[in-house]
């Protein structure tokens, strides 16, 4: 194995600069941890994590379950809109247009150059008329999330696509009699689906956190809900903050596993 | 490449009559037309009209007619200052997530590629980057808020009060603090593979040719590091400009940054004479975000140059 790099600071100092920033971006955490361990008797206690299991907090549980649910069916949205639009799109692209391949890229990564907040601004006269023709469900919603998670999908996409040759397998496969969509379901895809299912992760992680445009359209997700319960029992909010923190640590430790398998086959591939 | 052929499959047969494979081909290319069609239409009804909407209709009235008057309403004082406050907000937690996450990334050289610091520091970077919003204002609130972990902490042992001058945390102070723990990872996020393209080589060649570490980074690496340093910069600012939840949850009285001044003409669009403000405020922050994120389109593909 390669070892530390000539340029680095000794070693100390190292060691000195990673614990100090460390420290200061644990200290957050641990002020979550002892507030929600705090007992109002005095002291600390695991009474706060204990209301979770209360039957008396249904009221409470009953905004989480609602925005749980809701965040739920987006990020079902969502995804879908990333694997049913968005990637054949872009293998189509790659494919049979590729003078197009640089528009795509820009329509594509233009949402972060946008603010949410902006988007909401024109998201709302939208959403009216959605509201009016077919009622103000949540899962409409999700094509607004769509557009927010387009360029973390495309980039997770095009790491993938760029890196297996489409053109080359779509060829050989036609050559050997396969049809354009045996040549999309049964060659493309399945090499795809590494990048696939990352873009689905990070959407998923994405539509989790989203607070801007619900909060301003007037709909209800888990983090809606979270300000919701923060003004009535701010112990349960965090206690759920912590837990939401986790779920997407492992989301994105599996997302890291998902493209790390990818670079350290190829790389074992090559030895 | 999982799709290994077998070498001795038979010769495909294909179409041999080339008017036959012509037309094939053509009528392919229209069904791949239609193909991207869905698409598009989805790109055009949720973002670029969403769009079109949020630069324009801050610019007519009503009743479709062009006004500039909403215009000069940038020229109003409250929102020139929001504007100045949230470029300042931008452009200093843009500094120190730039000076604070180079510090990290350059610390970080020191250790093993792949290892178990560089592993860790490279997960919670891309999950405290990516988890901004409402839980990182009630992370704030929880350390440094009137019954924060750190404000009680400071009183117990030093009777230290970390408020006796006022509120600062839900105003722009407590926006810094707040706006760093997402501008440090993503500089983290950003900036170490520039800086891990910076070959050690170089270095010893330097050293070599009788220069001194200090002699490397003052004619070699900081030169080579600058567009990425301040493509990072301006990556960090448009982010902060452009970050919404976490002022949203923290301030949740009074509107000191553009952001939050769109909610309350969001939320109070009823008002007479309010009309077209919140479109004007986007029109605003699309100006400037665009000035921005050209800029650092440009300078990005200058630094892109030398990392191959």
């Amino acid at each position: 194995m390669r070892r530390a790099s000539a340029l680095a600071p000794r070693g100390f100092l190292s060691w000195a600069v990673v614990l100090v920033i460390g420290a200061v971006f644990a200290v957050p955490i641990i002020a979550m941890i002892e507030f929600t361990l705090r007992d109002p008797a005095g002291g600390h206690s695991l009474v706060h994590w204990g209301a979770l299991f209360n039957p008396a907090n249904t009221a409470e549980f009953g905004q989480i379950w609602i925005g749980v649910g809701n965040s739920a069916q987006l990020a079902l949205v969502t995804v879908a809109i990333v694997l049913v639009l968005l990637a054949p799109t872009m293998v189509l692209v790659h494919l049979r247009f590729p003078r197009l391949r640089r528009v795509l890229e820009f329509l594509c990564l233009l949402p972060i150059s946008i603010p949410a907040i902006v988007l909401v601004v024109g998201f709302a006269p939208i959403y009216l008329v959605i509201g009016r023709a077919i009622g103000t469900g949540i899962w409409p919603l999700g094509f607004a999330y769509g557009i927010t998670v387009l360029p973390y999908a495309y980039r997770a996409i095009q790491a993938n696509l760029g890196g297996i040759e489409a053109r080359v397998l779509a060829e050989a496969a036609r050559s050997l009699g396969a049809s354009s969509r045996q040549i999309l379901t049964r060659v493309l895809l399945p090499n795809l689906r590494q990048g696939l299912l990352s873009a689905s992760l990070i959407s998923l992680a994405v539509v989790l956190g989203e607070y801007t445009i619900a909060s301003l359209l007037n709909r209800q997700n888990l983090q809606t809900a979270l300000v919701v319960v923060n003004k009535q029992d701010p112990y349960l909010s965090i206690i759920l903050t912590l837990l939401t923190l986790l779920f997407g640590f492992l989301l994105l430790a599996l997302i890291d596993g998902v493209s790390g398998g990818r670079r350290s086959r190829r790389t074992k591939g090559r030895s | 490449m999982t799709h290994a052929l077998p070498a001795d499959a038979p010769a495909p047969k294909t179409p041999t009559s080339s008017r036959a494979g012509r037309s094939r081909s053509s009528g392919a290319r229209l069904g791949a037309i239609f193909g991207i069609v869905p698409f598009t239409a989805y790109l055009l009804l949720f973002l670029a009209i969403p769009t079109v909407i949020s630069l324009f209709s801050g610019l007519f009235d009503g009743h479709g007619r062009f006004t500039p008057a909403n215009l000069t309403a940038l020229w109003d004082p409250t929102v020139l200052g929001a504007f100045w406050a949230s470029i300042w907000l931008s452009a200093v937690t843009a500094a120190i997530g730039v000076l604070v996450g180079f510090l990290l990334c350059y610390a970080l050289l020191g250790f093993r590629p792949g290892g178990v610091v560089r592993t860790i520091v490279d997960a919670a970077s891309s999950m405290l980057a990516q988890f901004g919003g409402v839980m990182l204002a009630f992370a704030v609130i929880a350390t440094i808020g009137l019954q924060g972990f750190i404000t009680l902490w400071l009183k117990g042992a030093f009777h230290l009060d970390l408020f006796a001058s006022g509120p600062w945390l839900y105003g722009m102070p407590g926006l810094v603090i707040a706006y760093v723990y997402f501008q440090v990872p993503l500089m983290v996020i950003t900036f170490l593979p520039a800086l891990t393209a910076l070959r050690a080589e170089w270095m010893e060649a330097t050293l070599t040719l009788g220069g001194t570490r200090g002699v490397f980074w003052r004619r070699v690496g900081v030169p080579l590091l600058a567009p990425s340093l301040l493509a990072s910069f301006l990556l960090l600012f448009a982010n902060a400009f452009s970050a919404y939840a976490t002022a949203a949850a923290l301030a949740s009285q009074g509107a000191p940054i553009v952001p939050l001044q769109i909610r309350t003409a969001l939320t109070s669009e009823t008002m007479l004479g309010r009309q077209g403000m919140a479109g004007v405020l986007a029109l605003g922050m699309i100006i400037v975000m665009a000035i921005v994120m050209t800029t650092y389109a440009l300078v990005s593909r200058k630094a892109a140059r030398w990392q191959a």
